[in-house]
């Protein structure tokens, strides 16, 4: 079987970070969280009920109460993971959805906040993603706080993140220092690149391991059923992946 | 007997504030050219809760002096350019906010409250920069437990796109109730369908429990396709490679001039 490609270890370790979730959200455009949440869905056929709800997908939408819905199951605490990208995220884990340089008049306009400012405190398991990891997106201090990482006591926060993951590198999130701590570096990058590309201070061992990748039945089944689930709602990005596996086919 | 869309557009006048719908929750977009042609501006535009297309064709033709908001983008095309552009010429108030903020002061004018408590927000930039939220301690707390208050929004008109009407002026919108709480929230309800049908939608259980009653709706008007290039929930899908078309068009001044009379051409 064809190793598995980048994208996929970003899937599978997507997938083992949702590990245990009854209810997942994933917002628009998010092609590789939504891949995720349908193989976490996959692997716990029989074991346990998982609920996946897609932004903007009428297949994969389980909602009848508007877009309203959403941010009253994550109040109600019914929502147990969720995703969030971001413009710039710092150290302390802030996540700035809006805009690069002064506000109002930012230098660089992003979409905006869009729910991240509720569901930051909401949801239990927010798993940062961003693929792009350069001194840009991962800086020290974001220009404008869409969401906090940590709140001051006293402030109602049973939610916040617990993962960040990039094109490099996996970190877990410790509220108590507060501050990124490195887990694992994907196949094909180190210590010395890592560094150079982040923005932020982070804490790791001097012999980081390597993001393992998936095992064959889960490549399999990734490859099978989930890549054929996720066509309907990402269809660009399905032909994609497709194209790249047959590119890496072995020449025999 | 529908209206015409541009005697719909007459409602709008300058200075007004505007609900306009979500991308995929039905934007009527065949309302787009009548409103720029009728001119009214100074709007004030509530976007419930992101905006796209619509609301980068008004900024862009002048129309628009704030925009309250939880983002505005075109999806997958990308930015929404005029939008980026009057930003950064500080061509615009900004009311940043976050989606379920949108929905809560909504939710507050439909009861007829003056505010609803929301979570989250403390310690974000978002509620730094509103003068017009509050932070309370939790009366019914302990003490502490700060708790963000969003005032009522009370649009004056809300303006959407939806499959179906009835003769009698209901109007059938399924399970996306945002597009009800807008008309309830709002002063008017300006609403574009792809059909009008004879019997009542309401004389039918299945089709009553999505349908908005008359009792909120100003005016509706017959545009099939209206919310093209974006889909319609049920109907048909976003026009992709339009939106692409637009957000490299309006990329300038000029160039969403030449694509916004190219539309009025074909519409013509």
């Amino acid at each position: 079987m064809t190793p598995a490609l980048p994208r996929e270890i970003l899937i599978c370790t997507i997938a083992r970070l949702l590990e245990g979730v009854r209810t997942v959200a994933v917002g628009a455009a998010s092609p590789m969280p939504a891949a995720a949440s349908m193989l976490r869905r996959a692997l716990d056929e029989g074991a346990r009920q998982v609920r996946l709800s897609i932004l903007g997908s009428v297949e994969h939408n389980f909602f009848t109460n508007g877009s309203t819905e959403l941010f009253d199951c994550a109040g109600q605490g019914r929502l147990d993971a969720f995703f969030l990208g971001g413009g710039q995220i710092d150290g302390q884990a802030n996540v700035n959805l809006v805009g690069v340089g002064d506000y109002p008049q930012s230098r660089v306009r992003w979409p905006g906040s869009f729910g991240s400012a509720y569901l930051y405190f909401t949801v239990p398991r927010v798993i940062l993603f961003r693929e792009e990891h350069t001194p840009r997106v991962l800086v020290e201090k974001v220009d404008f706080i869409s969401a906090p990482g940590i709140s001051p006591p006293g402030v109602y926060r049973p939610g916040g993140p617990v993962a960040l993951l990039t094109s490099k590198a996996l970190f877990s999130f410790d509220r108590e220092r507060p501050g990124f701590t490195l887990e694992s570096l994907h196949p094909g990058h180190d210590l010395a690149e890592l560094h150079a590309a982040t923005g932020f201070a982070f804490a790791h061992t001097d012999d980081p391991p390597v993001t393992p990748g998936p095992d064959t039945a889960t490549l399999s089944l990734l490859r099978g059923r989930v890549l054929d689930e996720l066509e309907e709602t990402y269809p660009a990005f399905a032909t994609d992946w497709r194209r790249d596996l047959a590119a890496a086919q072995p020449v025999t | 007997m529908p209206s015409d869309l541009r005697s719909m557009a007459q409602h709008i006048k300058s200075g007004m504030r505007l609900a306009l719908p979500v991308d995929y929750a039905g934007v009527s977009m065949a309302m787009t050219r009548p409103m720029i042609d009728h001119g009214a501006g100074d709007l004030h535009l509530i976007c419930v809760p992101t905006g796209g297309l619509q609301v980068d064709q008004l900024i862009g033709a002048g129309l628009v002096t704030s925009v309250e908001t939880s983002a505005v983008s075109l999806g997958e095309a990308g930015g929404a350019p005029r939008f980026n552009q009057a930003v950064k010429d500080g061509a615009l108030r900004l009311r940043d906010a976050t989606c379920p903020a949108i929905h809560a002061g909504l939710m507050a004018a439909q009861k007829g409250s003056p505010f609803v408590p929301m979570r989250g927000l403390i310690g974000t930039d978002v509620l730094r920069h509103r003068d017009d939220w509050r932070v309370i301690d939790n009366p019914f707390a302990d003490g502490g437990d700060p708790i963000v208050l969003i005032p009522a929004i009370r649009p004056d008109i809300a303006i959407f796109h939806a499959p179906m009407a009835d003769r009698f002026g209901n109007v059938w919108i399924g399970r996306r109730r945002e597009l009800a709480a807008m008309a309830y929230a709002s002063t008017q309800t300006l609403v574009t369908v792809e059909r009008i049908v004879d019997h009542s939608l309401l004389a039918d259980e299945m089709t009553a429990a999505g349908t908005l009653p008359a009792l909120y709706v100003t005016d509706i008007g017959l545009a099939p396709g209206g919310a093209w290039p974006y889909g319609l929930w049920g109907e048909y899908p976003t026009d992709t490679d339009e939106l692409a078309r637009y957000a490299r068009a309006a990329r300038s001044a000029e160039g969403f001039a030449e694509y916004m009379a190219s539309q009025a051409k074909v519409q013509a």
